[in-house]
């Protein structure tokens, strides 16, 4: 039943998203993110709308994998959406809903709010499924060694993420195994009122701590045995460098910011 | 009292149906185990072995295909599957790492408790099991993490064996453990065959273990069941087990070689003892001439 939780949801795939320097993907989501803050009119939200759909197209990753993401967020876009629309009683009345009134600019406002949720967490969603979670780490690692003077951990950060997104398949088999084990001593997690489902977690809660403390205990030793932490600057075997390919995505990136600019500004 | 046990019909599993990470992991399987049978239920890693085995106390439903335990279909009425479980107890690989109780006496109670039975009843069957599996007295209310590897194994075992299951599935019970250990394990699961009558499937990659105790052998292969039999009858196919991963017990590959340098012994020798019986008449046969 475990089996059936997918996580990390990178998309493998060989596009040109995909092999772009993870840091730089990082940081051009960041900027689109905050580009749709900018946002007036709905000829910008069409204009934002369609450089991600050209993204998309050109990660082949396909659109329904995009769109899982926003499914999970039906619920909080109703309720922004609903928020809204009650929020601005001083416009164009269109109709009363008791103490409430529904406005034509609570409407628009809405949609907006809407159409901007959804394409932040389609732009944030194709950063994860074109980069693997390992690309992910090292590059918030190297985004972050500036701030090390400051005494920031940032090859610790990384390393820690790095070794619970190693562990989380593991220890979803690991609790697979043990709920099975218990099953076929008679354990029952099905029935019971609250105190007993609960009280009934407790045999496979206690042998899941005791062999994540092993894990751990061990992967630290092997760790060890390896030197780790002896040297403070560690050398790595993939070094990411820009290429040309990221440097076209720069500059398109660039383009794209320009005109977002030039729109508001002159227009 | 019906003379099969387990009954296996056109079972097949399917991991990820539907999906592109699609899998079979058993494929049109129908055998029968006899009650009182000690089977040796052997294949390479990926073989289907261990999906099998979850299948035969309903922990996995199949995807297609029936299984009986006396006659009834075990997955015909879910309300039941707690009683099934209880009559076939299903000890999985590193047992061990499924205790959680405070005292070895208590984890060992966890099956029997969970089946509802009297206090008086979960006391006498907590103390038949761990005699069984040579747990002393003394360690009953010690914590089970205290205990040594081969201990915690055994303890594993008995929490299982307290259900007082009529058929008994070992899913490598000696993985991990020193020769020592394993020795014990294996005399003990013997014990356990001829005293109490259970049935046993023991699901091992040790040729050796398997040709020691059990009286028929299911080798599974991709899924299928490839060769099934007496371990006479499977280890004389020494050429298409090791073709599938699999081998013959090392004394047997020792037999045919001193048979292909001439000398008059038996090809079909599978255990130690075995080897060392005619090994000795051999000697008194050469001392006489």
């Amino acid at each position: 039943m475990l089996r059936d939780i997918t996580l990390g949801q990178y998309y493998p795939s060989d596009s040109r998203v995909h092999h772009l320097d993870p840091r730089l993907k990082i940081i051009l989501t960041l900027a689109y993110i905050v580009s749709l803050f900018f946002v007036k009119d709905y000829w910008g939200y069409v204009y934002c709308a369609v450089i991600l759909g050209l993204v998309i197209h050109i990660s082949r990753v396909p659109a329904k994998f995009v769109f899982k993401g926003i499914k999970a967020l039906i619920v909080i876009l109703i309720f922004t959406a609903v928020l809204n629309i009650f929020s601005y009683p001083d416009g164009t009345a269109l109709a009363h809903v008791g103490l409430f009134t529904i406005t034509i600019e609570g409407i628009q406002i809405a949609i907006k709010m809407c159409i901007r949720l959804i394409l932040l967490v389609s732009g944030a969603s194709i950063l994860t499924l074109t980069t693997s979670p390992i690309q992910l780490t090292d590059a918030i690692e190297r985004i972050l060694n500036p701030f090390k003077k400051a005494g920031l951990p940032s090859h610790e950060i990384a390393m820690m993420m790095s070794i619970a997104l190693r562990f989380i398949p593991t220890l979803m088999d690991e609790t697979d195994k043990i709920i099975k084990a218990q099953q076929a001593r008679g354990a029952d997690f099905e029935t019971g009122n609250l105190l007993q489902r609960a009280k009934s977690l407790i045999p496979i809660l206690i042998p899941l701590f005791i062999s994540a403390f092993r894990r751990a205990d061990e992967l630290a030793m092997a760790m060890e045995a390896r030197c780790y932490g002896i040297s403070t600057e560690r050398t790595r075997m993939n070094e990411l460098a820009l290429g040309q390919e990221d440097f076209r995505a720069i500059g398109a990136a660039v383009l794209y910011g320009a005109i977002f600019v030039a729109v508001r500004l002159f227009l | 009292m019906y003379d099969m046990s387990i009954k296996v019909e056109n079972l097949t599993h399917t991991y990820n149906s539907g999906t592109a990470f699609e899998k079979k992991a058993i494929d049109d399987l129908s055998f029968e185990i006899k009650d009182g049978d000690f089977v040796g239920l052997i294949g390479h890693t990926g073989s289907g072995k261990s999906t099998l085995i979850q299948h035969f106390n309903a922990l996995l439903a199949p995807t297609s295909g029936k299984i009986y335990f006396n006659g009834e279909d075990i997955n015909a009425d879910k309300t039941k599957l707690k009683h099934f479980r209880t009559k076939i107890g299903l000890v999985f690989q590193y047992p061990e790492y499924q205790l959680f109780e405070t005292t070895v006496f208590a984890d060992v109670a966890f099956g029997p408790k969970n089946m509802g039975l009297s206090e008086e009843e979960i006391e006498s069957r907590v103390k038949e099991a761990l005699t069984i599996v040579g747990i002393d007295e003394s360690v009953y209310e010690s914590s089970p993490f205290e205990l040594s590897g081969g201990q915690k194994r055994r303890a594993a075992i008995a929490g299982v064996l307290a259900m007082k299951p009529e058929v008994i599935i070992l899913d490598e019970p000696t993985a991990g453990l020193d020769p020592k250990g394993r020795d014990e394990i294996l005399n003990e699961i013997a014990k356990m065959h001829k005293i109490l009558g259970i049935t046993v499937i023991l699901v091992s990659h040790s040729m050796e273990d398997v040709a020691k105790y059990v009286n028929r052998i299911i080798v599974m292969h991709n899924g299928k069941i490839k060769y099934s039999g007496t371990p006479e009858e499977i280890f004389g196919k020494a050429e298409e087990l090791v073709e599938i991963g699999l081998d013959v017990p090392q004394i047997t590959h020792v037999f045919k070689e001193l048979k292909a340098q001439g000398i008059d012994v038996p090809d079909n020798i599978f255990t130690v003892d075995e080897a060392e019986k005619v090994l000795y008449d051999l000697l008194k046969q050469v001392e006489k001439c």
